[in-house]
């Protein structure tokens, strides 16, 4: 049994981060984020980490980068507008596959919208933020105990596929506490250390792997990174074929991993005939509504993505081969319900409920909304 | 008269600039077809200013009696 | 026997650079690979960065770490490395325009911190690399592909905006005064604080040939000794006479506590009794003394 504490959203994210081995934070004031760096601004340096705020969030992307380069653990942590001005430096981070956490805390949008109220109207950006073709990583909390595991898996997964990740959580999420259990002991996961001498190491070569081990910076491996296309070692290369190639490789190596990347919450979906579609803190909303109209005998589950990126194609096609029908509920004026109608829409009937007001959307709205679609067809 | 100094010119990283010949106190150098060229080598007096304003790196100049073991372009990899 | 010491942290395989016939890139480059020769330092203690622009290609041929960001974010992810490495050398190599115009932010903010990385700055006046554009340091009423009929705004003076925002070693030289360069830049590279070396330097095929000099490298090399004067000879020049012109010398030599060595202090203060990564409880609830 791990300790049981009560604790925000933000600092649970920023004590487990130190967990997962994190000793490097730069980032920005930005409501509701903040607490993050503060709870942070304080552990860092007890544990010879270092902590910084930086003048800006684009100059807090660029840090985070330059540290994970030294072989540690780095993260950030952001909002929308502060998240839109990170785009560019986070487009680095990928086409030099390096290993960086960035927290978003979304609230309402767009601009500077409702600092102190929630949305998820960010889906879209953390998918397609940036220039050019790329795949990311996203996890989506929907607790406080989420909000600190999936930080931990958050660090795993950006070592394992040298990639940034996103913890992609809300206003809600991150201001509430909740009581949470501590786990006794936790997986920790560290990049791979190059299997070869320098003069054989080669930064970004597929040969062995989708996945090529980052030296880091001080261990005799001397390196090129560049935002431009590159060839294996590093350097520039406008070759077609070695663009291509190394482009395809840094998709695939999470396209090709997403079923050990790619979980979701199958919640009361065994029997059902209809099912909600809905995540972070409208799923724990829609898990109301499950349980509401289960006890009217309709026999409805709740599908959650936990990664909303890469997006759960597979387990959505499974269900919504045996479903009447799918809910999509988010707080925004219709994004993540565009995925769900390109999968599941062949093999059955999507609807869609939302707005992005600022206010999480009451069960019984959407409980009415559900009925009356049921009782259409 | 021997040579007291010994001008190697990299004809491949010489991008005839034309700097080293503009600075040579002893006009030792020409440009010829776009590359710097040594011409009187016995005028060379050592004052390595051609090795400071060459952008390319393409000129070294070197005492006769010194035996430096110019290293090739592959020793220095990694 | 001068270029031998700068080929010692070359990336020979890399060349010849990509630099035009008679940039002045190439001289600052091998300035710097003096300098670095000059300290004896160790390749695997040095990170070099480098934003976007012509300046943004010159950490591909040296034999460092080595690291090509994004336009004006160099010293960013420069600090990023110096925090996690505090023994290393870290260089900030960037352009007139991606230090001062995209960049202008890091830049002061850098300088304000004192954080000991060292920013060489390519000052040629121009965005050479897109063909020729006005800069921040594009002196006023000189042509640039953007500015046709001229600039009409003033320049930065990178020095001024680096001693107002507080680094602690700055000086201004340019490609006219090598070898006098490699030291200052040595004594950049060894001050322990945020240190600017503002290089002003030319691009004969933008700049030069907007700007009746033709792309003639020794034309654009006069212009720069007609435009820079030493900071003896400025001392008793009137304002008038120094208008358009870059003083050069060292403006600030400080030894002032510097960032990094302040955080390893706070941290061995701090010296918690590290808490193994699979330890049982959690984090405690450490309140600064003060609090009760």
């Amino acid at each position: 049994m791990g300790q049981r504490k009560l604790i925000s959203g933000n600092h649970a994210i920023a004590e487990a981060a130190i967990r997962a081995g994190c000793r490097f934070f730069a980032g920005y004031p930005i409501t509701p984020s903040s607490e993050i760096a503060e709870r942070l601004a304080e552990l860092l340096p007890q544990y010879d980490g270092i902590f910084i705020q930086m003048e800006d969030e684009i100059a807090s992307m660029g840090a985070i980068i330059g540290a994970s380069l030294t072989g540690k653990k780095a993260l950030t942590a952001t909002s929308g507008p502060g998240f839109s001005l990170k785009q560019e430096n986070l487009g680095f981070a990928i086409m030099g596959e390096i290993p960086v956490v960035i927290v978003n805390v979304q609230r309402g949008g767009p601009s500077t919208g409702l600092p102190t109220f929630p949305g998820q109207q960010d889906l879209m950006q953390v998918r397609w933020g940036r220039h050019g073709d790329q795949e990311i990583i996203a996890l989506v909390p929907d607790s406080i105990q989420e909000s600190y595991e999936f930080t931990i898996k958050a660090f795993n997964l950006a070592e394992q596929y040298r990639t940034p990740v996103i913890l992609l959580t809300d206003e809600v999420i991150s201001q509430m506490k909740e009581q949470i259990e501590i786990p006794d002991d936790v997986e920790i996961i560290d990049r791979e250390f190059p299997s070869v001498p320098p003069e054989e190491y080669y930064p970004f070569d597929g040969s062995k792997g989708l996945v090529p081990p980052l030296a880091p910076y001080g261990e005799g491996y001397r390196y090129h990174i560049t935002g431009l296309a590159h060839d294996k070692t590093g350097f520039p290369s406008s070759n077609p074929k070695v663009v291509r190639e190394q482009l395809e490789r840094k998709l695939n190596k999470i396209r090709k991993n997403r079923d050990e990347i790619v979980d979701v919450e199958e919640f009361l979906l065994e029997d059902a005939e209809y099912a909600i579609f809905a995540l972070g803190s409208m799923a724990r909303v829609a898990k109301q509504v499950t349980l509401d109209l289960r006890e009217e005998g309709i026999p409805i589950g709740l599908l959650r993505p936990l990664t909303l990126w890469p997006f759960c194609d597979k387990e959505l096609i499974n269900y919504a081969k045996k479903l009447k029908h799918i809910f999509v509920v988010e707080m925004n004026f219709g994004q993540i319900v565009g995925e769900v109608e390109r999968y599941a829409g062949k093999y059955t009937k999507v609807d869609w409920y939302g707005r992005a007001d600022g206010r999480l959307i009451p069960p019984r709205e959407i409980k009415d909304f559900i009925k009356e679609r049921i009782h259409e067809n | 008269m021997k040579n007291k100094f010994i001008i190697k010119i990299n004809e491949k990283w010489c991008k005839g600039c034309n700097l080293c010949i503009e600075f040579c106190p002893k006009n030792v150098l020409e440009l010829k077809d776009a590359k710097a060229k040594v011409v009187s080598p016995e005028d060379c007096i050592g004052c390595y200013i051609c090795e400071y304003r060459c952008p390319d790196f393409a000129i070294e100049v070197n005492k006769v009696e010194e035996e430096v073991p110019v290293g090739s372009e592959k020793t220095n990899k990694r | 026997m001068k270029t031998e010491l700068a080929k010692k942290y070359l990336r020979l395989e890399k060349l010849p650079t990509l630099w035009c016939s008679g940039c002045g890139h190439g001289l600052i480059l091998s300035s710097l690979l003096r300098a670095l020769y000059l300290l004896n330092i160790e390749k695997d203690k040095v990170a070099m960065v480098s934003g976007i622009g012509c300046s943004g290609r010159t950490p591909g041929y040296v034999d460092v770490h080595t690291l090509h960001t994004t336009h004006g974010r160099a010293i960013p992810f420069a600090t990023g490395i110096k925090l996690m490495k505090p023994e290393f050398y870290v260089l900030a190599v960037m352009g007139d325009g991606d230090c001062a115009a995209i960049g202008g932010n890091h830049f002061i903010h850098a300088a304000r911190r004192n954080i000991d990385i060292t920013a060489i700055v390519y000052n040629n006046g121009i965005y050479g690399m897109t063909g020729g554009q006005v800069s921040p340091t594009t002196p006023y009423g000189a042509y640039a592909s953007t500015a046709p009929y001229g600039q009409l705004e003033e320049p930065f003076d990178i020095v001024e905006l680096a001693l107002g925002a507080g680094a602690t070693f700055v000086a201004r030289s340019s490609i006219d005064e090598i070898p006098k360069l490699d030291r200052l830049i040595a004594d950049g590279i060894k001050h322990k604080g945020f240190s600017v070396i503002d290089v002003i330097t030319i691009c004969p095929i933008t700049f030069g040939r907007r700007n009746k000099l033709g792309e003639d490298p020794m034309m654009n090399l006069r212009w720069v000794q007609d435009i820079t004067v030493p900071m003896k000879k400025a001392k008793d020049m009137s304002k008038e006479e120094l208008k358009g012109k870059w003083i050069t010398g060292i403006f600030r030599d400080e030894d002032k506590p510097n960032l990094i060595d302040l955080y390893l202090e706070l941290n061995k203060k701090l010296k918690h009794s590290m808490v193994d990564e699979s330890s049982k409880e959690g984090v405690e609830d450490v309140r600064r003394q003060d609090e009760t």
